[in-house]
């Protein structure tokens, strides 16, 4: 019953909002390029279904690229700062600083530095800016969440550094490494479209040309249409981390509590 | 009989608030020999976790001497909970410390089953740590302690999360595997009976810093004949440990 609520409840608000939206256009006769109708918007993602399709692939591809630069380079600096204390120590105000610093004023010293003939590389630097953090913090966390009494068998047990690392902590840190990938996914997909809002797209047009093109020509509903694939992509990837997530660790992390290994 | 390890008037001090330091344990006396099990009862934070991490070598005294003829892996220590790592099988968590020792992953995984077969899991080698139920866990926990054969097993209140029947039969089952083995254990716990149960001596220690308030030796066979629960032995020893065991927090609450 309670699944159903949390299926039916949502729809049920988007039905009304949208039945809203559509007689308040109607009714107020609110001009198409202001505002267009639900309708004129759904109308607009059929007849550019293809091209908005290719354009979500080209920002996936994009973001995911981005997302896999970031991982590497984030899972590798966390595993060199779980050796060293010093290493972690100067490296995390680094790593804070880039995450706090607006992507969207970083971006255009990133297009010069790619150079005007690709601005997809611009895209994908900057997407792996965005992806960054959300790893490297997950890891460095995991890396350090094993329980003490196992690092105390370890321990006992004579372990070296690099067993206890590649035995206990990296193991353990693997809920905590796939929690940072679903998180930075969504940041690499919000960094490729600010990323080519500023530095332009190359032969490949993502999404976010789609969403200038058409304001650039006051068409309204072909730019909400491409908002909507927007949010569809981050919604889907969002999904796709989560399903991972719940199928992989779902139970171990459920079970720690009643194993008391927490 | 040997020692297999003695704690030497050790103290033990921790930093406090501010820049004071407050005393967790001792002045303690504590003589380990092989075949024996000594039961260190007391109350809460007195300095039983303590005085087994000094046993294990896991933490220095800050004053006193620590003499362990047990080598590091001679020594195995069973924590309150199964401490078992989730993302490895029942076999492979008793495995585990061959492994960290060198032992190749076949002769490891081989000698894990028979541990595992010793305390009656034999059928559960490939179970993942969640589909094991708390006292199933502790038997896997107690089989990795065991599967290193070590001179010295260290038990920090193992069965306090278990009910009653089955705390009752890990405790037997501990007591067999630990003759076989003819290794010293310490077995730390809060519990009473238990304490005379499974221990040839029991050693009652003060509230914080620990101090033996008391110390007695149970003069019946180990592992324990069946019904010994019920002899005038076992219900005296109760009754007067558990007297001093009073006795100790009300003096240190007067």
């Amino acid at each position: 019953m309670k699944r159903l609520v949390g299926i039916v409840a949502p729809l049920a608000l988007i039905a009304v909002l949208l039945g809203a939206w559509e007689a308040a256009c109607r009714i107020l006769a609110i001009p198409a390029y202001f505002l267009p109708p639900p309708s004129a918007v759904a109308a607009a993602l059929v007849a550019e279904a293809a091209t908005l399709t290719r354009s979500a692939l080209n920002t996936l591809a994009m973001a995911m690229a981005a997302l896999a630069l970031a991982a590497v380079a984030a899972l590798g600096l966390a595993l060199v700062s779980a050796f060293s204390f010093t290493v972690e120590r100067a490296v995390r105000p680094l790593a804070l600083a880039l995450q706090v610093t607006p992507m969207i004023a970083v971006a255009p010293l990133v297009a010069i530095w790619a150079g005007v003939a690709h601005p997809e590389r611009a895209v994908v630097a900057l997407a792996s800016l965005a992806a960054f953090f959300p790893i490297f913090s997950g890891a460095l966390t995991g890396l350090q969440s094993a329980d003490r009494d196992l690092h105390r068998l370890f321990a006992l047990y004579g372990a070296s550094r690099r067993q206890t690392l590649f035995r206990l902590r990296v193991p353990a840190s693997a809920p905590f490494v796939v929690e940072g990938l679903r998180v930075a996914a969504g940041l690499a997909v919000i960094g490729a479209v600010v990323a080519e809002f500023v530095a332009g797209s190359g032969a490949a047009q993502g999404l976010a040309w789609r969403i200038l093109e058409a304001g650039n020509r006051l068409q309204t509903a072909r730019m909400l249409a491409a908002i909507v694939a927007l949010a569809l992509l981050a919604g889907l990837l969002h999904l796709g981390f989560t399903l991972v997530e719940r199928r992989f660790f779902g139970r171990w992390l459920e079970n720690k509590h009643a194993l008391g290994v927490d | 009989m040997a020692a297999v390890a003695a704690l030497n008037a050790v103290e033990v001090d921790y930093p406090g608030p501010k820049s004071g330091r407050w005393r967790a344990l001792g002045p303690f006396d504590l003589v380990l020999n092989a075949g024996e099990t000594v039961s260190l009862v007391g109350p809460s934070g007195c300095g039983k976790s303590t005085a087994l991490r000094l046993l294990a070598g896991l933490e220095a005294p800050t004053r006193g001497e620590v003499v362990r003829a047990a080598g590091r892996g001679e020594t195995a220590l069973v924590f309150q909970s199964p401490t078992l790592a989730p993302w490895l099988d029942a076999a492979a968590n008793v495995a585990l410390p061959l492994e960290l020792a060198g032992v190749g992953k076949a002769a490891a995984r081989r000698r894990a089953i028979e541990a595992l077969a010793r305390v009656g899991l034999a059928e559960a080698a490939s179970s993942a740590p969640r589909a094991l139920s708390g006292g199933m866990a502790m038997r896997v926990s107690l089989a990795r302690a065991l599967v290193t054969e070590p001179r010295l097993l260290l038990l920090d209140e193992p069965f306090a999360a278990l009910d009653e029947t089955v705390r009752r039969r890990l405790a037997d089952d501990m007591l067999a595997l630990v003759a076989e083995l003819g290794c010293a254990a310490c077995f730390v716990t809060h519990n009473v009976e238990e304490a005379v149960y499974v221990g040839s001596r029991v050693v009652v220690m003060t509230p914080s810093p620990g101090r033996t308030a008391y110390e007695t030796a149970v003069t019946a066979p180990l592992p324990r004949p069946a019904g010994f629960r019920a002899t005038p032995l076992f219900r005296d020893t109760a009754e007067t440990v558990s007297a001093r065991l009073a006795q100790a927090m009300e003096g240190a609450s007067a």
